[in-house]
């Protein structure tokens, strides 16, 4: 045990950060945590803090690093309206599973509950959306709190903490011992996993005719992706990816069989409902996956594999249920199931896929017509980074087209707000996975719409530097809802159509090169110089202003039901 | 599974925390579940809190809501029973004017044939508790209703169940004690 030293409670919070390996933060300063800025100014050598321009800006950034680097992503803010900026961000972590601890400054502990100058219940408001949470008036519980802040986030179904540190404990001093968290004995990560359940699921597995597995981030999360290509290939099942499971298997993986869901691909939501087994790997079975459950899977056997024992039969009643790490439980599956190859059920998937192209595909990546498409676009980021960029991508249509079209070698590739669907989460989280995986390409895609929710984070990169590739698509609408009134509400766009700045201009404000374009011939190009440049750069593509997405589950549907147009 | 709405009682034991209460009345909130009632305590292992809560819903649900609250870090564990499976009971406060129990015999005859106690008696008032299921409160409430009640109140429900809860177990405790 190191030697104990008499230090205030914000130079704690540093040092549990650097204990546990932290060495970036984001995060936005104010009074209530002025103390802890003062260290991390002191400590600016070890730690360095990215200032954003919103504090949900740090969250989303917080997540785009973690989301990338298997890291835990840190944000600090003061209280008040810092802390309750913070409360998208935590719920997208939530519902995404993303490992994030937040700091939040409160009020000296003698003025809680008077309603003082920035006083707010964070702990009230964040309950829900935290996997866990706590408030700290003494700063002696600082090194036991923040050391179970962090297991609590990254172990198990990773999630947000938020911890809650009064002006007050920030400033008192303590003798500082720090031991790392590894258990809790109201806590139980990782279940342990049943040896007969795998053997249950080897022999279903082994006696299936047209298995299908539905992959989902838990893959990812687990750090298994290995362990699960391995599985795909000895077992030769199709698979098909939640939007958070892209990049788990590379895109161009001969079994790899798309996207399932709401805008999924035709073949793997079709065959869902013809499959005999369906193997659903570290995902939740949410409502866009499965569209209505009444008619979703019924012929099948299902079993799922989970880490987290609330998802079990939550949804879907499953006929196997396989608790435990991915990780630990598809070694154990692989080495029981037979070598197969499934030729004429994958021919299906090939058929469909046909079908597809004709009707969507070539003309979205392929397009005819005068308008740019956005699958035009992603394709040509596809070409000129080689398929080994990280993507991050908003929410709307251009989202799934994003998701459709990008193709991924490795894992952890794909960023994007998939449960809690966050416009303005691409760019602050473009940021983030820039700075989890410096070396690499990272694109961000965003729509008009959400590109003006987080637009602010543009100073962040100014000031920064930080060389990520912004592409706004931009078809004047908050397209996606405009695709459902026109489908859903006779076409009445309640305020859907945007009348957009001169994004051109905005972004030579924070001296980001950029660039537009209206035309196909300078498409390719464009994405070249902006995949080339070594700086951050903008480009704007003027996208067809009333294109729909499809494949479309629409809502309360099958997912057989899936339609082309 | 079967959709027939039952009453359930869910036993959660927890570490004493701060918020927590918060944390458990939100899973029920979200799904817009009425809490019929709650009540926290000591439970039979030193610094380990019980809470009991009343609903009223259908099994699938009832096991869906379980384990989201066994989820939350500080739970060691949660159970649901139905009332077959426990053995329960409520606490009721009666407080009647002293003048009806001088004036009225009929009301000690009451008092007796209910097994209901008398906590207080005061020159104004008495105050008679009753404990037992809900049936027999609320039979004492009926029987003395008319001669006028000052106040009544009732606790929320506690019970213990009949199989065990191994608590001791899931927490690695010796408890040969």
């Amino acid at each position: 045990m190191k030697k104990s030293i008499k230090i205030s409670g914000a130079e704690a919070v540093i040092r549990c950060l650097l204990e546990e390996g932290v060495d970036l933060i984001y995060g936005y300063p104010g009074g209530a945590i002025m103390p802890i800025y003062d260290e991390l100014y002191k400590f600016q050598d070890k730690l360095t803090h990215i200032l954003t321009r919103h504090e949900q800006g740090a969250t989303h950034a917080a997540q785009g690093y973690s989301r990338v680097s298997g890291k835990v992503g840190v944000v600090t803010a003061t209280s008040g309206p810092g802390a309750t900026n913070l409360v998208t961000g935590i719920a997208d972590a939530q519902i995404d599973s993303t490992p994030m601890v937040c700091i939040t400054g409160q009020v000296a502990s003698h003025l809680l509950g008077s309603d003082a100058f920035q006083e707010t219940d964070i702990i009230g408001i964040s309950t829900p959306v935290t996997k866990w949470n706590c408030q700290i008036t003494k700063a002696e519980d600082i090194p036991g709190v923040l050391a179970k802040a962090f297991y609590i986030a990254k172990s198990g179904r990773p999630g947000p903490v938020l911890i809650d540190i009064t002006k007050d404990a920030q400033f008192e001093l303590m003798e500082f011992n720090y031991q790392k968290c590894n258990s809790l004995r109201s806590y139980k990560p990782v279940p342990v996993y049943s040896l007969k359940e795998i053997k249950n699921a080897a022999e279903l597995i082994n006696s299936a005719k047209k298995p299908l597995i539905v992959w989902g981030q838990g893959v990812i999360l687990g750090n298994a992706e290995n362990e699960f290509k391995e599985f795909v290939e000895k077992t030769g099942i199709p698979a098909a990816w939640t939007i958070l499971g892209l990049s788990g298997l590379p895109t161009e993986h001969p079994l790899n069989v798309g996207m399932v869901g709401m805008h999924g691909n035709y073949g793997p939501n079709v065959l869902t409902n013809e499959c005999d087994i369906l193997l659903a790997i570290g995902m939740r079975f949410d409502d866009r996956v499965t569209g209505n459950l009444d008619y979703y899977a019924k012929q099948a056997k299902i079993i799922h594999f989970e880490i987290d024992p609330a998802e079990l039969n939550k949804n879907i009643e499953v006929d196997i249920e396989i608790l435990g790490d991915v990780k630990e439980t598809i070694p154990e599956l692989i080495k029981i199931v037979e070598q197969k190859t499934y030729p004429k059920w994958i021919e299906k998937f090939h058929s469909f896929y046909k079908k597809e192209y004709e009707k969507v595909i070539k003309d979205d990546l392929y397009p005819v017509k005068e308008g740019l498409t956005m699958g035009e676009v992603i394709k040509e980021i596809n070409e000129a980074s080689n398929g080994d960029a990280i993507i991050v991508s908003d929410v709307g249509q251009h989202q799934m087209v994003t998701c459709r079209y990008a193709k991924f070698n490795e894992s952890k590739s794909n960023v994007t707000s998939g449960g809690l669907g966050t416009m303005g989460f691409a760019l602050p989280a473009a940021i983030g996975a820039k700075m989890g995986a410096p070396n690499r390409e990272v694109v961000a895609v965003i729509g008009d719409g959400g590109y003006q929710m987080t637009i602010q984070e543009l100073g962040t990169i100014f000031q920064t530097g930080c060389a990520v590739k912004i592409v706004v698509l931009n078809n004047e609408f908050l397209g996606m809802v405009r695709q459902w009134q026109q489908m859903f509400f006779d076409k009445r766009y309640a305020s859907t159509e945007m009348i957009n700045p001169d994004f051109i201009t905005i972004a030579k404000g924070y001296n980001i090169e950029a660039k537009k374009v209206d035309k196909r011939v300078d498409l390719k190009s464009s994405v070249q110089k902006m995949i080339s440049s070594e700086k951050p750069y903008f480009l704007e593509v003027r996208v067809e202003k009333e294109a729909n997405v499809f494949p479309m589950i629409p809502s309360g549907a099958s997912v057989s039901d899936v339609r082309l147009e | 599974m079967n959709n027939k709405i039952n009453t359930y009682t869910v036993s959660i034991y927890t570490e004493n925390n701060l918020g927590l209460l918060n944390r458990i009345s939100a899973i029920f909130l979200k799904r817009h579940i009425s809490i019929e009632s709650l009540t926290t305590s000591q439970s039979e292992i030193n610094n380990i809190f019980r809470f009991v809560i009343i609903v009223s819903i259908s099994e699938p649900k009832i096991k869906r809501i379980t384990k989201q609250i066994e989820k939350q870090i500080e739970v060691i564990a949660a159970f649901y029973h139905t009332d077959k499976e426990t053995i329960y009971l409520e606490t009721a406060l009666y407080k009647v004017k002293s003048k009806s129990l001088f004036d009225e015999k009929h009301i000690q005859k009451i008092i007796k044939e209910s097994q209901a106690n008398i906590v207080t008696v005061s020159p104004n008032y008495f105050v008679i508790e009753k404990t037992g299921w809900r049936k027999e409160t609320e039979s004492l409430y009926d029987s003395l209703e008319p001669y006028g009640l000052l106040q009544f109140v009732r606790s929320g429900r506690i019970s213990v169940s009949k199989e065990p809860m191994n608590i001791s177990n899931i927490l690695g405790l010796n408890t040969d004690k």
